[in-house]
């Protein structure tokens, strides 16, 4: 998306630029889009475009049948995959795959699982040839309680495998600077966590979250991580981040299918909040009935 | 030639790989051969040797030698 390191910060400039704030509520980090596609929820990412702004993962669903329901009431165009390290023989991994093929969406293979850059890049390159797509999820794990991402490995492996033609989707952390650092690697694209992977706790640092997008207004932004309640990702859409990817809240859900649906309801009206700009808050009441100052003397 | 002779031959030819870290034997010589050796799809797997990625095309020009390790990933589910 951007040719040379910094361009996304001339782009960033431009589009502050472009929407000079209003009003209270509009500033830098609700900058609402300057130009709009025919369809009005088309948006691109990575080389394709979109709809749906739900990334739904397809791990530990209680059945096949129960995970290819709630992709379908996900409206998600986007599904996560994993790969292990395995020989079975059979159809079972074959059968999975074939499953999920025949969804028709686009597949983003995950690194999960990985410690060092080194086994993220050979994971990636493994991933490529099998799902053949140069998508990847990079996730490069840097502790085991937390599950949150090794800022400096993942930038190795990054840097790494966008010279190796990879559109690079890092699952990494809110701070800004490594995030500005992965975009100098040449990554398009950051998907900062929310809260530790399926914790559930929702965005634990919004404010992070808000600042990237005021910094890096040109950049698509997916929460990745965290997610537990269709609120939560209402959230993350009002604050501006282009998407949402999750899986256990809607795999562990009790109902899983009418959660995806949920879900997906939540990200289009987090979506179009965003779009429309919400009002700015204000200290004191501010009557709504037009009635204020003229007393009603009965 | 003796069915000694056989024997001994056939003994030169096996190697111990260790696949996915369990030892196996095999006479397989190349990682081609030793993947169609197995009852899976060649495309439903990826693999490495000695902890590097070996691209589909690049397996019959692999060779296997002595405790060489083998690594094969599959598709699963994933977030």
């Amino acid at each position: 998306m951007f040719a040379t390191p910094r361009d996304w910060e001339a782009e960033r400039s431009a589009q502050v630029k472009e929407e000079p704030a209003q009003r209270a509520g509009d500033t830098e980090q609700n900058a609402r889009p300057s130009s709009r596609s025919q369809d009005q929820n088309e948006w691109h990412i990575g080389g394709r475009i979109l709809t749906s702004r739900f990334f739904l993962g397809t791990a530990s669903y209680p059945s096949p049948q129960v995970l290819q329901d709630a992709i379908a009431a996900s409206g998600a165009q986007v599904v996560t995959m994993g790969l292990r390290r395995q020989l079975a023989h059979g159809g079972q991994a074959d059968d999975f795959f074939a499953l999920v093929k025949a969804t028709s969406t686009h597949l983003l293979p995950n690194t999960a699982g990985c410690h060092t850059a080194r086994e993220a890049i050979t994971l990636a390159h493994m991933a490529r040839e099998l799902f053949d797509t140069n998508w990847i999820k990079l996730e490069v794990v840097g502790d085991a309680h937390t599950l949150q991402p090794d800022p400096f490995e993942l930038l190795i492996a990054a840097t790494q495998l966008v010279k190796d033609g990879f559109e690079v989707f890092p699952y990494c952390m809110d701070d800004l600077v490594s995030c500005q650092r992965l975009l100098d690697a040449g990554c398009n694209i950051l998907m900062p966590w929310g809260a530790p992977i399926g914790s559930g706790q929702g965005l634990v640092n919004p404010g992070a979250l808000r600042t990237l997008r005021a910094r890096l207004p040109g950049v698509p932004l997916i929460v990745d991580a965290g997610i537990g309640s269709p609120a939560d990702a209402v959230q993350a859409m009002e604050l501006g981040l282009d998407a949402v990817l999750l899986n256990s809240a809607v795999a562990y859900a009790v109902d899983p299918v009418r959660m995806a649906r949920a879900f997906k309801l939540g990200i289009e009206a987090g979506r179009l909040a965003f779009e429309a700009g919400v009002m700015a808050r204000q200290d004191m009441a501010v009557a709504s009935t037009p009635v204020a100052g003229h007393p009603i003397l009965l | 030639m003796s069915t000694i002779d056989n024997a001994t031959d056939a003994a030169l030819h096996t190697i111990t790989v260790v696949v996915n870290g369990n030892p196996e034997s095999t006479t397989a010589r190349t990682l081609q051969a030793w993947v169609e050796a197995r009852s899976v799809l060649p495309a439903a797997l990826a693999t490495a040797v000695n902890g590097n990625f070996v691209p589909r095309s690049l397996r019959a020009q692999q060779p296997l030698n002595e405790g060489d390790t083998i690594l094969t990933f599959q598709p699963i589910e994933g977030g």
